[in-house]
């Protein structure tokens, strides 16, 4: 299954990346590949946004607005202002359904 | 994916620290998860029969993935873990074994750095750690991969579904309030018998938006979830305008908003299914919200027009 077309702000700068795969590797949607022995962007359109990609380049090759895919934690920061986060920290008594 | 991935949590949490699975030694592999006894249990019976250390992190007792999103289940953590646990006295080797999902949280170079031990990311699901390791610690594509079948679409509805229900509650109040006010007061007798089948009607949107279409997601067209939730809910609740004699007292108008709104509400709904995906993103869900929120509140606009005009004919005032 895939979400929205072109909207993904996943970039690769493959003049600082070096090869090293980790990218590849830390991905759970199978966004990047390797090809002539550096990261390229094979599918942008299955990019969730989780950030592991940036997170684990040493090279800073990889930029990625992360966030959470959510309407709910969306709607939330409308209301209440602040980042779009989900309620995790609430506690386990007290969970929303959500984490 | 946070909800997706949370959905079964019981509230329980493991004190953080190194535990011994089996019988472990000084070159035995070393596994990090998060200190959510669930995902805890996911690993310790997957490596029943193997020797192993187990490095759950303090990660408030949330799972591996919402942890690593908010950077508990993060390098700071698992550095300052590595040091209170004395883990490089305990173990020789150098290789830490982290879940895929826990790398949005860490960056594995800086842990290398900090530490000197080296972060190997293994498979998603708990059940693949004893193959990742006999492979030398090489993950298959199918182990780095997220699934969103049928059955795992399903499961997660109910976390839809309840909360809306009782959400819902206070719009079936709604209906039948308005459904009772006469230019004399409120009439309960003439409010239920006028308000249960637009309430009945108004459940059906919810369980479209909750739970049908959830569950049928790759097979409704449109790849936008308010788009989804609209056109599942404009197929089955349109129906009913050609029962409107038994559903809107016969009224055209009162028909056309209550049909209206409901629309809104099943789109509104498969929206919110967003945050239980696996293969949203942010950026998508806001580019919906943009197109989306302006629409509902169209939608309710018109809806509350078209409830007016009703009750101004049925006091007879127009």
């Amino acid at each position: 299954m895939k979400y929205l077309k072109n909207v993904a702000t996943l970039e690769l700068d493959r003049e600082k990346c070096t090869g090293c795969g980790q990218c590849v590797e830390v991905c759970p949607r199978s966004v990047l590949a390797m090809r002539e022995r550096k990261a390229q962007i094979r599918d942008r359109d299955s990019c969730i946004e989780c950030g592991a990609c940036q997170k684990n380049c040493a090279f800073n090759a990889v930029s990625v607005l992360s966030g959470v895919g959510c309407a709910q934690a969306l709607f939330n920061a409308m209301i209440r202002g602040g980042e779009p986060v989900c309620d995790c920290e609430k506690g386990n008594t007290e969970t929303s359904g959500c984490c | 994916m946070c909800r997706y991935s949370n959905r079964f949590r019981m509230g329980y949490r493991v004190e953080p620290g190194l535990y011994a699975c089996g019988n472990p030694g000084d070159s035995s592999p070393v596994l990090v998860t998060a200190n959510y006894r669930l995902s805890f249990n996911f690993v310790r019976e997957a490596m029943a029969g193997h020797d192993v250390w187990l490095l759950a992190l303090d990660t408030k007792g949330i799972n591996v993935w919402c942890a690593a999103g908010k950077g508990t289940f993060g390098t700071a953590e698992l550095i300052d873990r590595i040091n209170k646990t004395g883990l490089a006295g305990i173990v020789k080797h150098r290789t830490l074994i982290l879940p895929q999902l826990g790398a949005p949280g860490v960056a594995a170079h800086e842990v290398k750095k900090a530490t000197g031990f080296e972060v190997h990311y293994g498979p998603v699901r708990a059940k693949d750690i004893p193959a990742f390791l006999a492979a030398g610690n090489s993950a298959t594509p199918a182990m780095r991969a997220v699934s969103f079948t049928l059955p795992e679409r399903t499961v997660l509805t109910p976390m839809e579904f309840f909360p809306a229900l009782k959400k819902y509650l206070w719009v079936a109040l709604g209906w039948f309030t308005f459904m009772g006010i006469l230019p004399e007061g409120i009439y309960y007798g003439v409010a239920l018998a006028h308000s249960w089948p637009i309430i009945a009607a108004g459940l059906l949107a919810v369980v479209i938006g909750a739970i049908i279409t959830p569950v049928l997601l790759p097979f409704i067209p449109f790849r936008s979830f308010a788009a989804k939730g609209a056109l599942a809910g404009a197929v089955m609740v349109s129906p009913l305008f050609y029962f409107k004699e038994h559903y809107f007292l016969g009224s055209t108008t009162l028909a056309a908003g209550a049909v209206l709104f409901f629309i809104a509400v099943s789109s509104y709904l498969a929206l919110n299914f967003t945050g239980c995906t696996p293969f949203t993103n942010m950026s998508g869900v806001k580019k919906e919200m943009r197109f989306a929120v302006p629409a509902y509140l169209a939608a309710c606009g018109i809806a509350a027009v078209l409830l007016i005009l009703y009750k101004l004919k049925e006091w007879g005032v127009v």
